[in-house]
């Protein structure tokens, strides 16, 4: 068993994890987005 | 293929792999040899994992993908990013901080020593028979371009990825990927570029997108609840993320990259990279096959893109051939007039004009596939394995050979064969790291030193190399082989999630009733699997809930305070 490891992100702006996986989903939403935007402009 | 194309791919290859021993001489520990030095930034990781998921069969097949089909297919990294979290979130913390080298000895300290042998055995099972296919699949398309000789290219790229990753280790793996990905970025990049330019005069990339997108080729997303679709949002997200969490949560191959990490924070760095960068990626790569498929509606496409199956057109099928071939050429012209009467009056505003080119140039697509279907009817019978009759494997790689500068030839050949070989040398790495700690090191020589397990790791990691290559010389031979392998991957991926999730999220559960609910969601998936035909992602989600299901109610029968297995 090691022992427990420094929990920061090392993000500037982004100190919790929560808040990394949050701007994770925020990136996901905005990627459907184009996609979605990429269908509807050319389909 | 020329001397400069020879000179790029060769320099390329070998330069990486040369490279990555040197770095890598003195990894002289087990620990150091096995997870690596523990330096590895989280650039380095993400590069890793993604590398070790882009084989060969992504630059291949998802390019014809997109070309036959279109961008759908990206919905099914929907749910990649979710997964991704769960596993920075919940297992990976875990795993780092009971200092483990594999996955199923996680087993082994959650449950007791049988299930850790049961999740060792269903990854060796599965990645084992697969590791064959990683180098098989660029071979027989690469060797049928080139008139390379099959057992060659198979004998040559294997023992290449074989030196470097028994010699170097985990270091060694994740070093070559980081330059194995250069590669393959720089690739996708110059045949874009290249696509690009070779458009015809007056037709811009907004042209070709909208002819694309008035084919069907750039319907990326679908809201559709209709479960006969192939690929939707929907069951992206959730077939998807069941399939990703299974494959980057439970397969070695995967979870020793992520944990070559210098930190927990640049392991979930590694982890977040791939959860914002997966999608697009794939997307991007569908929409390069969506563009040649542009590209050809104003260059006459070959009718069928592998040129050994347009070879095999002799005797009484050749005149048939050549009147499809002359109608396929007519239809062809007649197509691309009415393209270029549809951009003229989108151009000039002319909507009505528009439409009316638009629907008569889709007609004459219908009518050029159905002489390419005929045509395809009688060239691609399948072949042993059926792995040659896939013609849109060669749509992307016969575009670049016929389209593409000297030199760029070269670069893309040799992105195509470092995907492989990034693949392979995470896959070898795994096995021999499995075979060294969960097997001799657990079961057969316990009291085992390091340096002994060290020399057998590389012997491990040498065997599993020379098996795959024995394997994939043999594949050609066998009458469907790898669709079987394929199948035996998905159902037993189910199973190992399910074992997984019960030993991070069902803590009262111990190892004798995940051990038998696993055998029993096994045999569940075997029985479903010869009575029913559904889609193998079913498979992923049945096999999961069924051994968490039996796990919670063999657990309720022995009694949830019994102290009969050891818990960690």
């Amino acid at each position: 068993m090691t022992p427990p490891e420094d929990e920061s992100t090392g993000l500037p702006g982004l100190r919790s994890w929560r808040a990394v996986y949050l701007a994770v989903l925020g990136v996901f939403a905005a990627w459907v987005a184009l996609l979605l935007l990429l269908t509807r402009m050319f389909s | 293929m020329n001397a400069l194309d020879y000179l790029v791919l060769v320099g390329a290859l070998l330069g990486i792999a040369v490279y990555g021993m040197w770095r890598t001489r003195h990894r002289d520990t087990l620990g150091s040899y096995l997870r690596g030095s523990g330096t590895a930034g989280w650039a380095a990781i993400g590069l890793s994992v993604m590398a070790t998921q882009a084989s060969a069969i992504t630059f291949l097949s998802t390019p014809g993908q997109g070309y036959e089909y279109g961008l759908d297919f990206v919905q099914n990294y929907f749910g990649a990013p979710f997964a991704l979290m769960l596993i920075a979130a919940v297992f990976l913390p875990i795993l780092r901080r009971l200092g483990v080298f594999t996955a199923y000895e996680y087993l082994g300290r959650r449950f007791d020593g049988k299930t850790r042998l049961l999740g060792m055995s269903l990854f060796l099972l599965q990645r084992g028979l697969a590791a064959g296919i990683t180098i098989y699949a660029p071979a027989i398309v690469l060797s049928a371009l080139f008139g390379w000789r099959l057992d060659a290219t198979i004998v040559l790229t294997g023992l290449l990825v074989v030196v470097y990753t028994v010699a170097g280790g985990s270091d060694a793996v994740t070093i070559t990927q980081k330059y194995q990905m250069g590669i393959i970025f720089a690739g996708l990049l110059a045949a874009f570029a290249v696509l690009i330019r070779r458009l015809p005069a007056g037709v811009s990339a907004s042209d070709a997108l909208v002819v694309a997108g008035g084919f069907g080729r750039l319907h990326a997303v679908d809201f559709s609840l209709d479960v006969h679709r192939r690929y939707t949002f929907w069951s992206g997200l959730l077939g998807g993320f069941f399939l990703a969490l299974s494959y980057f949560g439970t397969d070695q191959s995967q979870v020793q990259r992520y944990l070559a990490g210098a930190s927990l924070k640049e392991s979930r760095l590694g982890l977040m990279f791939n959860a914002v960068f997966k999608i697009p990626m794939q997307a991007f790569i569908l929409l390069l096959g969506a563009l040649v498929f542009a590209f050809y509606q104003f260059e006459r496409p070959p009718i069928v893109f592998n040129p050994a199956a347009a070879a095999a057109a002799v005797g009484a099928d050749s005149g048939k051939l050549q009147k499809l071939e002359a109608d396929f050429s007519s239809i062809h012209a007649q197509k691309r007039l009415w393209i270029g009467r549809w951009l003229e009056a989108r151009h000039s505003g002319d909507a009505a004009a528009e439409v009316a080119a638009r629907s008569e140039a889709l007609a004459q697509g219908r009518r050029a596939d159905m002489v390419r279907t005929q045509v395809r009817s009688v060239l691609l019978r399948p072949g042993p394995a059926g792995a040659e009759a896939n013609d849109a494997d060669y749509v992307f790689i016969r575009f670049v050979i016929d389209h593409l500068p000297h030199g760029l030839v070269g670069l893309l050949v040799a992105m195509i064969l470092a995907a492989a070989m990034s693949s392979k040398s995470a896959e070898l790495n795994a096995l021999g790291s499995v075979t060294t700690v969960d097997l001799y090191r657990n079961a057969v020589r316990p009291g085992a030193d390091d340096a002994h397990c060290l020399a057998a790791s590389r012997w491990f990691t040498a065997l599993w190399g020379l098996a795959a290559i024995a394997f994939a010389l043999f594949a050609r031979l066998a009458e469907n082989l790898i669709q079987a392998i394929n199948i035996l991957g998905s159902v037993f991926y189910g199973v190992m999630l399910g074992i997984f999730l019960v030993a991070f999220f069902l803590k009262p559960v111990r190892g004798t009733a995940v051990f038998w609910g696993a055998i029993g969601a096994q045999a569940l998936v075997f029985a479903l699997y010869a009575a029913l035909t559904i889609s193998y992602l079913w498979y992923n989600l049945i096999g999961c809930a069924a051994c968490v299901g039996l796990s919670l109610a063999i657990q309720a029968g022995i009694g949830f305070g019994t102290r009969e297995d050891r818990h960690a």
